[in-house]
C-alpha cells in the first residue's frame, strides 16, 4: 500500500465561504411552469415560493423536488402512518432516526429497519437488488450498531415466464453478491408469486444491528460550529433522481432510465462500516447520517432538521468521480456508499486520520450555523439558499378513499359451487410445489446465512431465524410476513392477519415479540381504491400491533407499484410487509419445525376454524382468490403467542410450527420434511360442511389466524395441554409422529403421501427455476 | 506463551469469527494483526481468515497476496511457523505462491453456502494431530470461487506426497464436493506440512450451539502447532 499524502489542514471556521443572510443565490430562476421537471405540482411550487419568499433557482427546486417527494416526505402516507403505535417500555428510539431501536436486555439493543428497492430491482434486479442491501445496512451502523442479519421480502410475478426467472435470478445474486461480501448473513425471509408482480417484483429488505445502549447515535449535525465530513465514494452521476423515480409511475420509459439505478460495492461498504463503528466507539463522532435517496440534501437536510440548526456546504469541497457536474447533480445523486459525519470538536483530525486507514476519502465540506437554513456555496458563491425547516416539512395530502367493489364482490363470493378434489393426496404435493409454499433452499444456499456464527437456527429450519448474542445467554429472533392475498381481499383485517403471522412465527422459536418496522407497497395513492387499501392497511396493523403490544419503530413506504393491464394500470396486490424483532431470553430453549423424536404426540394450539377463505388451496386448485381472510381475534392471537412461547422458553417444548399457507396438512408436511419422520394425523371434520368443498377440506388445507402445531414425547402432553389451558389457550391432540408418510384423516377425506413425494415436490420447483 | 495472530485485510470478513473460535478452543490470546503491518508481534501462528479481501477484486486472494503483511507470513512459514488459511485465506495462500494450484469459480458458477462431509486423509502432519485417517468432518463452506484446480502434474505430486489432507465426499453425495473441485480437495498442506489451506470453515462448527463442533480438533491442533496449547 502507498503512503497517504499528510492530511490537509481542516478549514479554520473563517475560510468557510459566507453571505449576508439577504444575499441572493446566483443560478437560473424558474418559474411555475417548469415546477413538473422538479417533482412539483404547480401547488408545491407556489408554497416553495411562499417558504423563500421569492422563486427557486433550479438547484432549490431540485432540492424541494427530492425532499418533497413520496420517497423521502412521505407526503401521501404521514397523516396515516402517525396512526401507528410507536411506544412502549422496550423501545429505544422510535421512528425519525435512520432505525428504530428495541432493548433486548443484558445493556443490548437491536437496531431495525425494513426499505424496499422495487423499482430499481425492475429495472435491474441485480444492482436494483445489491444497493437496497447496501442502503439498509448503512441505517443501521448510522445507529452505532454492527449489522448482523439480514431478511428479504420478495415479491415476484408468474414463475413459469422468463421475466420471473430472470428477475428471480437477479435479485437473488444481488442480494447474495452484496451481503455474502460484506459479511452480514442473510438469515431468512420469505419468497412469494402472484400476477400482479409480473411487471413490479417487490424487494424489501430488512437489517438487524447490534449495539451496545450507550452506543446508540443520532443523525444529527451536531451544534454550531460543527464541520461535517463527507465519507466514502466518490461523488458521481449514477442514481440521479433516484428518489423521485422511486416515487413515479413505473413506465415503459424506465428501462431508460437504468442510469437511475445505482451501482453497489460492499467492498467500500465494508470499509465504512468498521471505519464508522471504530469511530463510534472511540467517541470521535457527534451525529452520523447515511446518503441515501436524495444523497447530500437529504441526509444534510435531515441532520440539520434533527439539530433545529442550519448548515453551509462547500459544493467544491464534495469528491467527484466525474468532471462537470453541475450543483444539482452533486445534490442530488445517490452514489452508493457514502455518509455524512460530524466530528466531536478537537477530534476532527483523530477522525479523518481513522477513516484515511480505512482507506476512505474524509473531506470537510461544511460548516454547521445557527441560521436555519441550508446554504450553498460553490467557491465563494452562493447557489442556494433555504430553510432547513420548509424543506423537511413536504405538505401532506389526506385522500378520498373507496372499497373497490370487486375485492367485495370477491372476499363476499360463496365457495359453495367448488368441486371437492378428486384426489387428497395429489393436492398435498401439488401445493408443496407450489412456488410460494415450496422449499427455498435453492435460493438461501447462495446466501452466507452462518458468517459472524450467531446464526442459531438456519433458514427453512424454523418460522424465524434466531442469533445468538455473544456473551450472553440472550438471543433475537427475527421474521418478515404477509399475505398480500388477504390484504388485497380484506386490507384492514388482512394486514392485522400479517402482524400476527409475524407473532406466531416468533413465538414458534420461542421468542417474545418485541417491535414491527413495516414496509408499505401499494400502488398509486391518487386512486381511491389504493388509498382505500393503504389506509385500511394501516388501521389494521395499528389494531394488531396495539393488541400485541409491538411497537411500529420505523418502516418505509413505496408507492406507485403497479402494471399495465388491458384495462388500464393496476396496482400490485397491497403488500405492507411485516418485519418483526423478538428475544429469547435462553437460547438453549429455542424451537424449530423438524420432527426429531418417533412417537411425539402432535398437538394443535389456539382457537379458530380453519377456513378456505383467501387460501393457498383456492387459488393453487381453483385459481380462485375469493372469500374471507381467516377469522382474527386479536386477543386469541396474543394468548396463543405468549403461551407458546412461553412453553418454549420453559422448556416444555422443542418443536413447533404456525399454521400458515396450505393450512394444517401442509404445516405438517413441513415438519415431517424438516425432521425426516412421518405423522398420522386425525384433524376431524372441520367446520359443519355449507358445501362440498368445505367438508374436511377445509381442516386439511383451510388457514387460520391463530393455531400452531407442537411435538412433544407422549409422556409430556397432558403437561404441556394443561399449561396451555392456564394460558387460555385451547390444546388437542392431533396426531402422532413416526413412519415414513404423512397419513392425514379429516372427515370424509383421507390423504396419505410418501415422505419421499412429499419433499421432492417441496424442493423441485425453486430448484428449478434458479437452475 | 505465545500468542494467536489472525490477519486482517481489508474486506476480510471471517475475522472476528476466527478469534472467536479461537480463543473458546484454545484459550489463548488471539489478536488482529493489520494487512499493512511488516510485523507478526511474536505469533505463534498465523490464521489467514475468510472473506472478500480487497473486495476480490482483480482475483479471490490476488491483492492480499501482495500486502506486507503477507511478506512477513512467507518468512514466518519458511521458519517452520504454523499458518492456516481458510476459504479467503486459502486463496490468498496459493496466490502468495505458499500453497500450489489456485481456487476458481464454482461449476456451479453460484455462491454455495452448506454444510458437507470432508474426510481427513492424513493423520501425520502437525496441524492434524489428533484426527483419525479417515475421520468425517461436518463443517459448513461459504464460497463463490472454492473449486481447487491445478495441473496433472501437480496434483499427483501433491498426492504421493500425501499433501491432500481433506477431501470431500464425492459428489453424488448431497453433502459431497460443492463445487467441482479436481480430486474433491477440500484442502492441501504446504511447506514442511505447517501451511494449512482449506475450503470449509472450521470456525463455523466449533460449538454445539451453532449446529457441530467438527471444526474444533483442527482449530485445536492450530493450537497446538502454534504452542499456544499443550
Amino acid at each position: 500500500m502507498s503512503e497517504r499524502p499528510a492530511l490537509p489542514p481542516l478549514a479554520p471556521d473563517g475560510a468557510w465561504p459566507d453571505a449576508p443572510a439577504d444575499a441572493l443565490p446566483a443560478g437560473v430562476v424558474v418559474d411555475r411552469t417548469s415546477s413538473a421537471t422538479f417533482g412539483l405540482t404547480p401547488e408545491e411550487f407556489d408554497q416553495v415560493v411562499d417558504h423563500l419568499g421569492r422563486s427557486p433557482v433550479a438547484v432549490e427546486a431540485a432540492m424541494f423536488g427530492a425532499l418533497w417527494s413520496e420517497h423521502c416526505g412521505y407526503k401521501n402516507s404521514r397523516p396515516l402512518l402517525r396512526r401507528l403505535p410507536t411506544e412502549g417500555p422496550q423501545v429505544l428510539q422510535g421512528p425519525g432516526e435512520n432505525a428504530g431501536v428495541v432493548d433486548v436486555g443484558d445493556g443490548w439493543g437491536v437496531a431495525f429497519k425494513m426499505e424496499s428497492h422495487n423499482h430499481p430491482s425492475a429495472v435491474e434486479p441485480v444492482q436494483g437488488a445489491a444497493t437496497g442491501v447496501g442502503g439498509i445496512l448503512r441505517d443501521i451502523f448510522a445507529m452505532g450498531a454492527r449489522p448482523f442479519a439480514v431478511l428479504d421480502a420478495l415479491r415476484f410475478g408468474d414463475l413459469a415466464t422468463a421475466r420471473t426467472r430472470y428477475l428471480l435470478h437477479g435479485v437473488v445474486e444481488g442480494i447474495a453478491g452484496y451481503g455474502n461480501a460484506i459479511g452480514v448473513p442473510t438469515v431468512g425471509g420469505e419468497i412469494a408469486f402472484h400476477p400482479s408482480y409480473q411487471e413490479n417484483p417487490l424487494v424489501n429488505v430488512m437489517a438487524l444491528g447490534l449495539l451496545r445502549h450507550e452506543e446508540l447515535q443520532s443523525g444529527t449535525v451536531g451544534a454550531v460550529g460543527h464541520v461535517l465530513l463527507y465519507v466514502g465514494a466518490k461523488t458521481g452521476r449514477d442514481g440521479l433522481g433516484g428518489a423521485v423515480f422511486a416515487s413515479a409511475d413505473l413506465s415503459a420509459a424506465s428501462d431508460a432510465d437504468r442510469p437511475a439505478v445505482q451501482v453497489g460495492d460492499p467492498f467500500l461498504e465494508k470499509l465504512l462500516l468498521e471505519a464508522c463503528l471504530e469511530a463510534i466507539q472511540a467517541g470521535m463522532v457527534a451525529g452520523v447520517q447515511d446518503m441515501g435517496a436524495a444523497g447530500l440534501t437529504s441526509s444534510v437536510g435531515e441532520m440539520a432538521h434533527r439539530a433545529g440548526l442550519g448548515v453551509d456546504l462547500d459544493l467544491g469541497r464534495v469528491p467527484r468521480r466525474e468532471r462537470g457536474m453541475t450543483p444539482l447533480e452533486v445534490m442530488l445523486s445517490e452514489s452508493q456508499e457514502r455518509m455524512v459525519l460530524t466530528a466531536v470538536p478537537g477530534r476532527e483530525d483523530d477522525l479523518i486520520a481513522l477513516l484515511r486507514r480505512w482507506e476512505l476519502d474524509a473531506v470537510p465540506i461544511g460548516v454547521v450555523r445557527d441560521h436555519g437554513r441550508f446554504r450553498l456555496f460553490e467557491g465563494d458563491a452562493l447557489i442556494a439558499d433555504m430553510p432547513v425547516g420548509a424543506l423537511n416539512d413536504a405538505p401532506t395530502y389526506v385522500r378520498e378513499g373507496r372499497e373497490d367493489p370487486a375485492a367485495t364482490a370477491a372476499r363476499e363470493r360463496g365457495l359453495h359451487d367448488l368441486p371437492p378434489p378428486a384426489d387428497a393426496g395429489a393436492a398435498l404435493p401439488d401445493l408443496l410445489a407450489d412456488p410460494t409454499i415450496a422449499s427455498k433452499r435453492a435460493v438461501y444456499q447462495r446466501y452466507d446465512h452462518q458468517v459472524m456464527t450467531n446464526t442459531v437456527v438456519l433458514p427453512g429450519a424454523a418460522d424465524a431465524a434466531v442469533l445468538r448474542l455473544k456473551g450472553s445467554d440472550r438471543a433475537v429472533a427475527a421474521t418478515v410476513d404477509c399475505n398480500a392475498r388477504y390484504v388485497g381481499l380484506a386490507p384492514r383485517h388482512g394486514a392485522a392477519l400479517a402482524v400476527v403471522e409475524a407473532a406466531r412465527n416468533l413465538a414458534a422459536v420461542g421468542a417474545t415479540p418485541l417491535g414491527v418496522t413495516d414496509n408499505l407497497n401499494f400502488g398509486n395513492p391518487t386512486v381511491p381504491e389504493v388509498y382505500f387499501q393503504m389506509a385500511e392497511a394501516v388501521e389494521g396493523i395499528r389494531e394488531a400491533c396495539l393488541a400485541l403490544r409491538t411497537p411500529v419503530t420505523g418502516g418505509n413506504v413505496s408507492l406507485y407499484n403497479q402494471y399495465r393491464a388491458d384495462d388500464g394500470v393496476r396496482a400490485v396486490l397491497p403488500t405492507p410487509t411485516i418485519g418483526m424483532v423478538g428475544v429469547l431470553p435462553d437460547v438453549g430453549r429455542r424451537a424449530t419445525m423438524a420432527l426429531v423424536r418417533d412417537d411425539d404426540a402432535l398437538l394443535l394450539l389456539g382457537e379458530g376454524v380453519p377456513t378456505l377463505g383467501a387460501s393457498s388451496y383456492l387459488a393453487r386448485a381453483h385459481g380462485v382468490e375469493a372469500g374471507a381472510p381467516p377469522e382474527l381475534d386479536l386477543a386469541a392471537a396474543d394468548r396463543l403467542v405468549t403461551t407458546l412461547a412461553g412453553l418454549v422458553q420453559a422448556g416444555r417444548v422443542d418443536t413447533a410450527h404456525d399454521v400458515g399457507d396450505g393450512g394444517i396438512a401442509v404445516a405438517l408436511a413441513e415438519m415431517a420434511i424438516a425432521g425426516g419422520r412421518g405423522v398420522d394425523a386425525e384433524l376431524g371434520a372441520g367446520p359443519a360442511p355449507s358445501g362440498a368443498v368445505a367438508d374436511g377440506v377445509a381442516a386439511l388445507f383451510g388457514e387460520a389466524a391463530h393455531l400452531a402445531l407442537v411435538a412433544v414425547p407422549e409422556a409430556c402432553a397432558a403437561t404441556v395441554t394443561a399449561a396451555a389451558a392456564a394460558g387460555g389457550v385451547p390444546c388437542r391432540r392431533v396426531g402422532v409422529v413416526g413412519g415414513d408418510r404423512i397419513a392425514l384423516r379429516a372427515g370424509t377425506l383421507a390423504l396419505d403421501v410418501a415422505l419421499t413425494e412429499a419433499r421432492e415436490a417441496f424442493e423441485r420447483t425453486i430448484t428449478e427455476a434458479l437452475a | 506463551m505465545p500468542h494467536l495472530a489472525v490477519l486482517r485485510f481489508p474486506g476480510s470478513n471471517c475475522d472476528d469469527d476466527a478469534r472467536h473460535a479461537l480463543e473458546r478452543v484454545t484459550g489463548a490470546d488471539v489478536r488482529f494483526v493489520w494487512h499493512a503491518d511488516a510485523d507478526l508481534g511474536g505469533a505463534g501462528g498465523v490464521l489467514v481468515p475468510g472473506g472478500f479481501s480487497y473486495g476480490d477484486y482483480l482475483r479471490s486472494g490476488a491483492l492480499a497476496a501482495q500486502s506486507p503483511v503477507m511478506h512477513a507470513v512467507r518468512a514466518f512459514a519458511e521458519r517452520g511457523g504454523p499458518v492456516l488459511g481458510i476459504c479467503n485465506g486459502f486463496q490468498v495462500l496459493t496466490e502468495a505462491g505458499m500453497l500450489p494450484g489456485a481456487l476458481a469459480r464454482n461449476e456451479g458458477l453460484a455462491f454455495v453456502c452448506r454444510t458437507v462431509t470432508v474426510e481427513v486423509q492424513r493423520d501425520d502432519h502437525p496441524l492434524l494431530a489428533g484426527l483419525r485417517r479417515g475421520q468425517r468432518l461436518r463443517l459448513p463452506v461459504a464460497h463463490h470461487d472454492g473449486r481447487y484446480v491445478a495441473d496433472d502434474a501437480t496434483l499427483d505430486t501433491l498426492e504421493t506426497e500425501g499433501r491432500v489432507v481433506l477431501r470431500y465426499l464425492p459428489a453424488p453425495d448431497p453433502d459431497g464436493n460443492p463445487n467441482g473441485a479436481m480430486r474433491d480437495i477440500a484442502g492441501i498442506v504446504g511447506g514442511r506440512g505447517n501451511v494449512l489451506g482449506m475450503m470449509p470453515h472450521p470456525e463455523r462448527a466449533a460449538e454445539a450451539l451453532l449446529g457441530g463442533e467438527d471444526g474444533v480438533p483442527l482449530l485445536r491442533a492450530f493450537g497446538r502447532a502454534a504452542g499456544v496449547t499443550t
